[in-house]
This record gives structure tokens, sequence and C-alpha cells, in this order.
């Protein structure tokens, strides 16, 4: 087969490549420019966060023989030869489980339920009232900023040790990150059923009531669930302040050496994290099915 | 005027009932929704009285935070530094996470890597990973490496790796098959058409979700000093547990004022990196 490649001419080419030569290098350039700033930027977080390679490596053996020590025995042996002894205390842990799980839960669904009625004030579409709206979204950005862990350290100390500071912090941090995702879904609804409403002179509630809320409480259920598993892992941890849950044992027996605790709670949180996973995924998949057929 | 009205009436009396809005599997959902969430609060010990009672007690913290103030020059600086040292761990847990999760996206993708087994080990393993929370990662690397910001900059390292990892092997599975298919029929091997084909489509996207993560990681960087892996989160626990208000609230202000900053500076990166023609 003959090959027949028509070719601009010498000059016009010349140009053209010229051309192609130059944004190709503007575009190195561009990325090495780019790729230095990170190389100092790295340079110098490495100083700040006092990174040691060479204790890295001669403490790597640290590593792997702390998990040997996690899945070993106090009386010897591997942990997974006797479950009993592994899981000795599995009664107290489940119940802390459960605990764990009823301050997700309470508190996803008061997060959810402060962000429901706060998104929509914040909402574009349903709110003209530019000061509202700046107001709402600014308590929400504040409520979702500071870390849950900060709001229990504060609460633990106001409300006293216990679930309920855990739950409360759960809650207003949920309330921060559900009522931005609520108010992005309100203002993406179809306003004609709103505009509806208003025709026929319902009040602004009953436009929201009416027209908003059944075009977006899939999507929001939705999104807690989503914020329940979140919340979850969160509340595992915020025993490490005294504030209920799993995490208050879990943390004394990191500190105090009890590896085989350790590796048996372990074991129970990644178990019950990857259940509601699945199942909350299942239920989403329903809700938007849900959706889709609307 | 009543005449409309009885028109109107009689019209409606000829339509259907209206639907339902409640059905029952729906009604059913809700009653078991609320009555756990009741139960919860009973279960939980969470009455209105020790809300009131430790309102009372919050309100009075607040007024303490006001005005929030580092205390002395001293401090100011110390806590500047805490903060440097925080957005170090951010930025050096990302960095690392993002090298070590490219492989493992390339690993997990349905598209690149045939072997079923392969694949599904690779997600597992990450799934298990990320269940663990940064804090208590940081526990583990702090028995490892010792106390300081280099055990949080590791605990951070390992949890982004398997999110990162996650999200760009999804985003590999959805690239598109155009690029590949030129490379492949132009004779191009495995590595070229990775190189070639995949690498130009997915590396902004992977870059602006690293930028992502860091944004989140700020947040996280901040807590994890509490369980000593260094950063602002170290002297944020101990002033809050001597009841210096007025240092924690400076504290908890200037991780507002950061985490904001880098919110800005991060979204204007990611749109560049976005809109960076790409080839």
């Amino acid at each position: 087969m003959a090959h027949i490649v028509a070719t601009l001419p010498e000059m016009q080419r010349a140009a053209l490549a010229a051309a192609y030569d130059q944004a190709v290098a503007a575009r190195r350039r561009q990325l090495l420019l780019g790729f230095s700033v990170f190389l100092v930027a790295l340079g110098i977080a490495v100083i700040g966060a006092e990174v040691n390679p060479v204790m890295f490596w001669n403490k790597l053996g640290n590593f792997t023989s702390y998990f040997d020590r996690l899945l070993t025995l106090d009386a010897g042996g591997r942990v997974w030869t006797h479950p009993s002894d592994w899981f000795w205390g599995i009664k107290r842990w489940l119940r802390l489980l459960g605990e764990t799980a009823l301050i997700a839960y309470v508190g996803t669904l008061s997060g959810a339920f402060i962000a429901f009625c706060a998104c929509f004030l914040a909402s574009r579409n349903l709110v003209h009232s530019a000061t509202l709206r700046l107001v709402v979204r600014r308590v929400l950005e504040l409520l979702r900023t500071v870390p849950d862990l900060v709001f229990a350290m504060v609460f633990v100390v106001a409300f006293g040790l216990g679930p309920l500071p855990g739950v409360l912090a759960l809650t207003l941090h949920s309330a921060g990150t559900l009522g931005k995702l609520f108010t992005e879904v309100v203002e993406s609804i179809d306003m004609r059923p709103v505009e509806g409403v208003r025709a026929s002179g319902g009040s602004w509630l009953s436009q929201v009531r009416f027209g908003a809320v059944p075009q977006v409480l899939s999507n929001f259920a939705s999104y807690a669930l989503l914020r329940l598993e979140i919340n979850f892992r969160g509340a595992a941890v915020i025993g490490f302040v005294g504030a209920g849950g799993i995490g208050e044992d879990l943390l004394i027996a990191i500190r105090k050496f009890y590896y085989q605790d350790v590796s048996a709670m372990l074991v129970l949180i990644v178990v019950a994290v990857m259940l509601l996973d699945m199942i909350s995924e299942r239920l989403r998949h329903r809700l938007l099915a849900l959706e889709g057929g609307r | 005027m009543s005449g409309i009205r009885v028109g109107f009436l009689a019209h409606a009396a000829e339509m259907p009932p209206p639907p339902r809005t409640f059905s029952v599997p729906g009604m059913v959902i809700v009653g078991a929704v609320l009555i756990s969430y009741l139960t919860g609060l009973v279960v939980l010990d969470i009455s209105p009285l020790r809300i009131i009672a430790g309102f009372s007690r919050l309100t009075d913290i607040v007024r303490q935070m006001f005005p929030p103030s580092p205390g002395s020059m001293d401090h100011f600086w110390t806590y500047l530094g805490a903060l440097g040292q925080t957005l170090a761990i951010a930025f050096l847990g990302t960095s690392a996470a993002a090298v070590v999760a490219l492989p493992l996206g390339f690993l997990a993708a349905r598209n690149v890597v045939a072997g079923r087994v392969l694949h599904f080990l690779t997600r597992r393993a990450m799934d298990t990973v990320r269940s663990v929370d940064t804090l208590i990662w940081a526990l583990i690397w702090i028995n490892v490496v010792g106390l300081g910001p280099f055990a949080g900059a590791l605990a951070i390292a390992c949890t982004d790796m398997a999110g990162l990892a996650k999200l760009m092997s999804e985003t590999i599975e959805t690239a598109d098959n155009g690029p590949i298919e030129g490379v492949l029929s132009a004779g191009g091997g495995r590595l070229a058409v990775i190189r070639f084909g995949l690498l130009p489509q997915v590396l902004p996207i992977f870059a602006s979700q690293a930028l992502y993560f860091f944004e989140s990681n700020t947040r996280s960087a901040t807590i994890i000093g509490i369980v000593g892996a260094g950063g602002i989160g170290l002297y944020l626990s101990e002033m809050i547990r001597v009841l210096e208000w007025q240092e924690a609230a400076f504290l908890i202000l200037l991780v507002l004022i950061s985490v904001a900053a880098i919110d800005v500076v991060s979204r204007r990166l990611r749109s560049a990196i976005m809109g960076m023609p790409r080839g």
C-alpha cells in the first residue's frame, strides 16, 4: 500500500511546528514550576513535621512486630487459635460498640433535623433576604469547620463525662456538614411545584412543605445515611476525650499495651463499620431508585 | 362569588380522592426510626434536665472565651509554630498517601488489572485500613516511631492512602476508552497505554482529589495532637483541660482561619488544574 500523506508547504509547516513546540514548552515550564513549588513546600513540611527517614527505616521493624504482637495472645500462640481467650471481654465490648452505634445514630438524626430546618432558610431559591441566608450559612460553616472532637472536649467540661457530650458534638458537626449538602439539594429543585403552591395562595411554610420537601426527602435520607457511616467512625474515637463509646477502652488498651484486647476491639470496629457500610449502601441504592421512579 | 364556590366544590366532588401522602411501609419506617431514636435517648441517659443544666455551664464557658487571646507573645509564637506543624503534617501525609495510592489505584482498577482475585483483595484491604480512624492509626504509629508530628503524618498517610486509592481506581474505571484504543491501534504496549492513553486523562483529576484530601486533612491534623501526634491539637486539648478558655478560643479561631484560607487556595488550585487543557 502506498503511503500518501499530503504535507503542507515547508514555510507554513515550520510556523505551525514552532507554535506547537512553544505551546508544549510553555506547558512544560508551567508544570516544572508547579512541581518545584511542590518540592519546596514538601521540604519545609519535612522539616516542620520532624521527619527522620533513618529513624523511620530503623523502626519500621517495630511496625510489623507491633502487628505481630497484636495477633499474639498474652498466654502465647496466635489469637485465632483461642478465639474465646481473644474475645474474653466480648460482652462489655459489644455493649460499648452498641453505645457507639447509638451515639452515632442519635447524633446523626438530631444533626439531620437541625440541618433540615436550616437548609430551607439558607437556600437562594426559597429565601429572598440575603442577610438571613448569610447568617444561616455562616453558622453552618462554623459548625462544620470545628472538628467534632473539639466540640466533644468542650462539651465534656460542660455536660460531664459520658455519651451526652459525644452525641451533642456529633449533632453539631453533622448539622454543619449536612446543612451544606441539604442546601445544595434544595437549590437544585424544580421550582414549578413551589410556584404552584404560591400561586394558589400557600404560605411560605406550605410552599416548603408541599413544593420543596417531597422533592428532596429521598436525597436528604441518602446524605444522612452517608453521614451515619462517617459518624460511626467518629463515635468510635470520641471516647478518647471521655465522651462515651468504645473509644475510651480502646485508648486505655493501646496506651497500656494490652495487645490482644486492641486487636479484638479493632476487629469488632472494622466488622461493624463494614456491616454498616454495606447496609447503608443497599439503602442508599434503594433511595436512589426511588428518586429515579418519581 | 358563592356561585363559583359551589361550582368548584361540585367539580371537586367528581375528582378522585387525593393520593395518600403516607404509605403504610413509609409509616412503619418513620415509626421505627423514631422509636429507636427515643430508645437511644433513654439508653444514653440523655434527659432535658441534663441538657439544660449543661447549657448554663456552656454559656458560662462561651462567655469566658471572649475575648480570645493567646495569653502572651511567647504563647502566640508557640501556637503559630504548632499551626505550621499541623499544616506540615497534613501536607506531608497527603503527599505520601498520594504517592502510595497511585500504583494501588491502578491495581484496584478493573480495566487495568485483569486478575479478579488481586482486584478484590486490594479493595478489601483498603476498606479495612479505611474503617480504622486516623486517630487510632496515630496511636499505633506513636508506638512505632514515638510521640511527635511524624506519627501524625504517617497516620494521615495511612488512612488517606486507602481513601485516595479507592477514588483513583474509580476514576480510572470511568476513563474514556478512546485514547486507550488509539494507543493500542497504533501498536502501543501495556505501559504505553497507561502512559499515553490513561495518565493524561486521570492525572488532573487525581491532583484535584489529592488537594481535596489535603483540605480535609488540615481538619484532621488539628485534632491529631490530642493523642500526642504533633500539631496544634496538643495545645488545644491542654488549654481545654486546664480551663484556659481564652487561649482555647484563640486556638480554635486560629484553626478556623487557617482552614478557611486553605479552602480558598485549594479551590483556586483545583479549578486551575481542572481547567488546564489535558493532553
